[in-house]
């Protein structure tokens, strides 16, 4: 295990045990993420990816095996995560959705408003803060998610394929924005996505994972120099050919379980 | 350029878009019209049917026969006491079983080893009508005013703590997940989550509490009390005064009324984000 691990992963696996049939959504995951990476995690649907990242998040208890996630400044929160299906709270405004993770953390009121604001503006939301969520476009509402995400300032950030149902404009837009806050943060992140493009737009590394049992068969590190743009991506040679390979495991993985 | 030119006819797209628009104003008219003629309609007709003597006026008082009836006994503040003390017993036994019901059923829904505890108890005793307990409601109670006041208490309880643990149990996983991941402290579970997530549901309850309150309220009265609109309505009914049985029908429905405009402004101001 090396020093610099903010995350590392030990063994773990996860069985959701029912009567009838049981299934290993996890098996033995051993992963390391140093500090201030950003991985992508991609695999087939129902290969376990969600259960992976609400295992980090504390939402669920892995059934044998064990994650670390190292604790910098003391008064951070370990992890925020960004839901798949948005999570923004209807009964709570814009405003009051992003100040959640600081409300709930009882912080000094000027703290609060301070970060928020900063954040809103980051997001270009600064003028919908006091909009209730039905009022929000989906582009919008998941804006509203990363920021509430980022203003906690925690010490890793998860999320759970935040684009993925947003179209192509948004896509990109969210994605260019999400890449300035996180290079202007420094953030660990793990961010999930069933999207080679957005994987290779997004990462240092890519983690490969199978299904039934979900386990990490394969990694790439992603070496195309920062800032980078969807035109580079497309343009590079050798993503091309890690776009292939990637799409090819991807299409075994998906072939497999039909089967 | 607005003017378009199809088949050699000058249109202009804002008139056609204008006339429209006005066509709809005029059906929205005639819908408010509508509404408040059913009630106009039937009033006439009562009147006219009663006064021409088609029903009976001494079962059918004419509404004009009721109305001064109202002023009548309005003018020596007898009715007023009646109403008053209606008015408190519904707004304190409301209170009373609309607050209990209000954290039990947040305490039920957050926390399933309590609902599962509390729910059989509240299911056998819903269907049991709290009038069918008046009197041992008076034995316990005596027949003061905490006897009626418990009593609706009793009734409004029931449909304001059904619609709160549903309300809560509905609540999508997603946001309790939200509320967790984000570190939410029970407190702030109680009151940033379960409270206002539920709220759109527990409100309709609230509605139907407000409605069985008023039957109580008149059922009560009738029964046990010497004082109230109920009191009123059976006394002129059993000594055969039926304007002033009327004018109590009438003060009932429109409280009712009323009662219901409130709460559905209150819903208004308390779900903007609905
Ligand atoms: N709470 C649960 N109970 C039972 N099975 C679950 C539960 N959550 C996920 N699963 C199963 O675990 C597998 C992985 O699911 P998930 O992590 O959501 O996959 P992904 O996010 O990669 O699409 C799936 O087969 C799914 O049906
Ligand atoms: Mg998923």
């Amino acid at each position: 295990m090396s020093d610099n691990a903010k995350i590392s992963i030990d063994g773990l696996t996860k069985v959701f045990y029912k009567k009838n049939s049981s299934v290993v959504a996890l098996k033995d995951i051993n992963v390391e993420i140093q500090d201030g990476e950003f991985v992508c995690l991609i695999g087939p649907s129902g290969c376990g990816k969600t259960t992976l990242l609400r295992i980090l998040a504390g939402l669920e208890t892995p059934s044998i095996g064990e994650f670390t996630i190292a604790q910098g400044k003391e008064d951070r929160p370990i992890q925020s995560m960004v839901f798949q299906e948005q999570g923004v709270i209807p009964w709570l405004t814009v405003y009051e959705n992003v100040a959640f993770g600081l409300k709930m953390r009882h912080l000094p009121k000027d703290t609060v408003q301070e970060r928020t604001d900063y954040y809103l503006r980051k997001v270009g939301l600064d003028k919908f803060a006091n909009l209730y969520p039905k009022e929000l476009s989906g582009g919008m509402k998941q804006r509203v998610s990363i920021a509430r995400a980022f203003a906690n300032d925690p010490e890793i950030l998860l999320m759970d394929e935040p684009f993925g149902a947003l179209d192509e404009q948004n896509k990109f837009i969210l994605q260019e924005e999400l890449l300035n806050i996180w290079s202007e943060t420094k953030k660990t992140v793990l961010f999930i996505t069933h999207s080679i493009d957005e994987a290779l737009l997004l990462s240092d590394r890519i983690l490969l994972m199978s299904s039934q049992p979900g386990q990490i068969i394969d990694q790439k590190t992603i070496d195309l120099a920062r800032p980078r743009n969807m035109e580079q991506v497309r343009s590079n040679k050798e993503m091309a050919d890690d776009f292939v390979n990637i799409w090819k495991h991807l299409q075994v993985e998906v072939q497999g379980s039909r089967i | 350029m607005n003017r378009e030119k199809i088949h050699g006819v000058d249109y202009d797209p804002f008139e056609i878009e204008q006339q429209e628009w006005k066509k709809r104003q005029v059906r929205e008219r005639l819908k408010q019209i509508l509404t408040i003629t059913s009630p106009i309609f039937i009033l006439i007709l009562w009147e006219f049917l009663s006064r021409t003597g088609l029903v009976d006026a001494r079962f059918f008082p004419a509404p004009t026969a009721i109305i001064a009836t109202f002023l009548d006994m309005g003018a020596n503040g007898e009715l007023y006491q009646h109403i008053g003390i209606s008015l408190y017993r519904i707004f304190a036994g409301f209170l009373l079983g609309v607050i209990p019901a209000i954290i039990l059923g947040l305490l039920m829904g957050l926390y399933s080893p309590i609902r599962h505890f509390f729910s059989p108890l509240v299911m056998a005793l819903m269907p049991i009508p709290t009038l069918a307990l008046l009197p041992i409601i008076l034995i316990i109670f005596g027949i003061g005013e905490v006897s009626k006041i418990v009593t609706i208490a009793g009734s409004v309880f029931f449909p304001v703590i059904i619609n709160t643990v549903a309300g809560v149990v509905n609540i999508d996983r997603i946001y309790l997940d939200v509320a967790k991941n984000y570190g939410a402290s029970t407190k702030d579970f109680f009151f940033k989550i379960a409270l206002p997530g539920s709220l759109p549901v527990m409100l309709e309850g609230i509605q139907m509490g407000q409605a069985i309150a008023l039957l109580t309220i008149v059922a009560a009265e009738m029964m046990g009390a010497n004082s109230g609109i109920g009191y009123l309505i059976w006394t002129s009914y059993s000594s055969f005064i039926l304007k002033e049985m009327y004018v109590g029908l009438v003060l009932i429905s429109f409280f009712g009324y009323l009662f219901s405009l409130l709460l559905r402004g209150l819903q208004r101001k308390l779900l903007p984000w609905k």
